[in-house]
């Protein structure tokens, strides 16, 4: 699905990413630990081609293509879909307008969608304006039921989110990761696990999301380099006991 | 920027009256229709148009309103007299002067006491004849707990006619009524406009205002002043206008809290898509409590320029006047935000700008809403 090849980012002339390497698999789900700062938004939005960063080195492959630089709404157009962690609000721009607006050509209906995260009464009011936290990650899984991408990029979808949320939010990013598979007749659920192809990649520090889905790989994040490469709940256990400070001795 | 009133015509240009609307000619229909005035009057408590010199049309379908032409209105009302010049001085400026010695009409709308109107009233200001100029006083006055919401459309004919408009209006908001006002400006780039209004409002009265300009105008210049002259008053000012190449417009609003309990607030989004305006604010406070806020929120397009003037004057202890002010190009982050949900550039800034031309908190009746997104999406055209 995705391929990052030493890939180096800097802010600003300040080096913010240093060579990192990642491949994502076709329905693979890659969960990314790392202190703060330490670069885990910077990838993202690196991935979606947004925000003031310079790609030095490295490039950037999606299904085999490069699109390092590709302008953004085309990388959205291939299948790219980003949660942001601040998204903007934006002045008489109806969230239901959005929403509509996420789906392109395809034909959805609003309200349901909308239902399932309990934004129905969100609809017509401006898009992030005044939303609580928890809200803004519902509004952005909602955009997201709308767009349908077949590579997921969360930045910490629990950050700020209350224990009932959490399940709602949890949920809905398993649907969107895995769809919403039910065994019939002529195929079998393990059948249909394999047919899916959505990829994702998840910034987390509490790991909560990690209840909710089936992740198959971790990494962590620390000073601009990718290390790691683990079951992500043991990346958790061990990052809960030593914190980020045996890093340090993994990249030297 | 200076109009020379030389090159109008004052005089001559008188229209006659109908007794049935759609006797008016298809362009005029189109021209009012896009100044917000609904020719069909399906849904109106009284219409009002004039055109050039005189009045062509005037009717009440509501007890609850009264409306005349001017002249009529001042030869069966003696008081009136005592509320035209009152609120505004005829020596203020040179169009006042030349509206005070050449009135062209205009009209008196009084919604009466109690009066709750559920249908709008709707007026039309047209300047039909090439290089007409055109003088009008107007007087509204919303009596003790009555409620109405006026549109007053102001258009040209013919999008590229040359004219001139001077509109005097006096508000006079009376105990606990409740008026919104919505003026739409449909004006073309050889029209040079100056109004000129003043209003009061009394103890518990509201005043509101909508203003919307999205059409090219040479020259425009207002400031009207709204005094909260009763304790609990209320002044609210939206405004949206779009100010493209070859168009001037000083805008603004003026308040005065002259009682305590009193509260403004003024919202202007200005787009200057290849042109220029100058977006004021003013607030005094000569009382305490009061609270008052100023808006100013400034587009920048096609190397178009904002000169944004907020004013607070706080003349009182513990009055709360604050101001917000930005000018500036479309955010990157909001663009961004559209475009990794798969729009491109021009999608993204459409969406914004549409979004930041909204106009839902007016709460314009639907059909003039409807004329309003025809005219966003018209005036985009030229901005991207
Ligand atoms: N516009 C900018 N100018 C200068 N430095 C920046 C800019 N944006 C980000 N940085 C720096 O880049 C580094 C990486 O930031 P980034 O947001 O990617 O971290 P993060 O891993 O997502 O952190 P967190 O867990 O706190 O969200 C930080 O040191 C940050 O201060
Ligand atoms: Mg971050």
């Amino acid at each position: 699905m995705i391929t990052l090849e030493n890939l180096h980012v800097s802010i600003q002339g300040n080096p913010v990413l240093e060579g990192i390497n990642l491949s994502i698999d076709d329905g693979e789900t890659v969960i990314l630990f790392g202190p703060n700062g330490s670069g885990k938004t910077t990838l993202l939005y690196t991935i979606m081609g947004i925000g003031n960063y310079d790609v030095t080195e490295g490039r950037i492959l999606f299904d085999d293509e490069d699109i390092t630089s590709l302008p953004v709404h085309k990388r959205a157009r291939k299948g790219i879909g980003m949660s942001m962690q601040r998204p903007p609000s934006i002045h008489g721009l109806k969230t239901r307008g959005l929403v509509a607006m996420c789906a392109g050509e395809r034909k959805i209906d609003i309200d349901t969608l909308a239902k399932k995260v309990n934004l129905e009464t969100f609809l017509d009011r401006d898009i992030n304006l005044g939303f609580s936290g928890g809200e803004i990650k519902r509004s952005e899984i909602l955009q997201l039921l709308a767009q349908q991408p077949d590579l997921l990029l969360f930045d910490e979808p629990e950050s700020g989110v209350d224990v009932e949320n959490m399940d709602l939010i949890g949920n809905m990013i398993r649907e969107l990761l895995e769809g919403n598979p039910e065994p019939d007749a002529e195929h079998t659920m393990n059948e249909l696990m394999h047919e899916r192809k959505t990829s994702g990649l998840i910034i987390t520090h509490t790991g909560y999301i990690l209840d909710y889905i089936a992740a198959d790989r971790g990494h962590v994040l620390y000073d601009g380099h990718l290390c790691c490469a683990d079951n992500p709940k043991r990346i958790l256990d061990h990052l809960k006991k030593y914190g980020y400070k045996e890093c340090i001795r993994c990249l030297s | 920027m200076k109009v020379d009133l030389s090159k109008y015509e004052f005089s001559d240009h008188e229209s006659n009256e109908v007794d049935d609307l759609t006797r008016l000619e298809k362009g005029e229909q189109e021209s009012m229709k896009m100044a917000g005035f609904d020719v069909s009057e399906k849904n109106t408590s009284a219409s009002f148009v004039q055109i050039d010199h005189n009045h062509a049309f005037c009717k009440s379908y509501d007890p609850g309103v009264e409306i005349l032409p001017l002249g009529l209105a001042l030869s069966i009302d003696e008081g009136l007299a005592d509320l035209q010049w009152n609120l505004l001085k005829p020596d203020k400026d040179e169009f006042t002067r030349l509206a005070a010695d050449n009135t062209h009409g205009g009209y008196v709308i009084r919604i009466k006491k109690g009066a709750k109107l559920s249908a709008p009233v709707q007026s039309c200001l047209m300047m039909h004849t090439n290089k007409v100029g055109q003088n009008v006083h107007n007087l509204i006055i919303v009596e003790e707990g009555a409620e109405a919401h006026i549109l007053s459309g102001c258009t040209t004919t013919e999008a590229d006619q040359s004219a001139a408009h001077i509109g005097i209006s006096e508000f006079y908001v009376e105990k606990n009524a409740s008026l919104t006002f919505t003026m739409v400006h449909n004006w073309g780039e050889n029209v040079e406009v100056r109004p000129r209004s003043a209003g009061q409002v009394e103890a518990g009265g509201i005043f509101l205002s909508n203003y919307i300009s999205l059409k090219p105008v040479r020259n425009l210049q207002m400031n009207p002043l709204i005094t909260l002259k009763g304790a609990g008053s209320i002044a609210r000012f939206n405004s949206v206008v779009v100010s493209t190449e070859n168009t001037f417009m000083d805008v603004g609003n003026r308040v005065i809290l002259d009682a305590a309990d009193t509260r403004t607030e003024i919202i202007s989004h200005a787009i200057a898509a290849g042109g220029h305006i100058i977006a004021r604010g003013h607030i005094q406070a000569n009382c305490s409590p009061a609270k008052g806020h100023l808006e100013c929120q400034g587009l920048l397009l096609n190397n178009g320029i904002i000169q944004a003037i907020p004013e607070l004057d706080g003349r009182a202890e513990g009055v709360e006047l604050s101001h917000e002010a930005a000018v500036g190009k479309i955010a990157k982050e909001e663009l961004e935000y559209l475009m990794i949900r798969g729009l491109d550039e021009e999608e993204a800034s459409s969406a914004i700008v549409r979004g930041f031309l909204n106009i839902d908190i007016m709460g314009l009746p639907p059909e003039l809403k409807t004329e309003i997104d025809k005219a966003v999406t018209e005036s985009q055209k030229s901005m991207f």
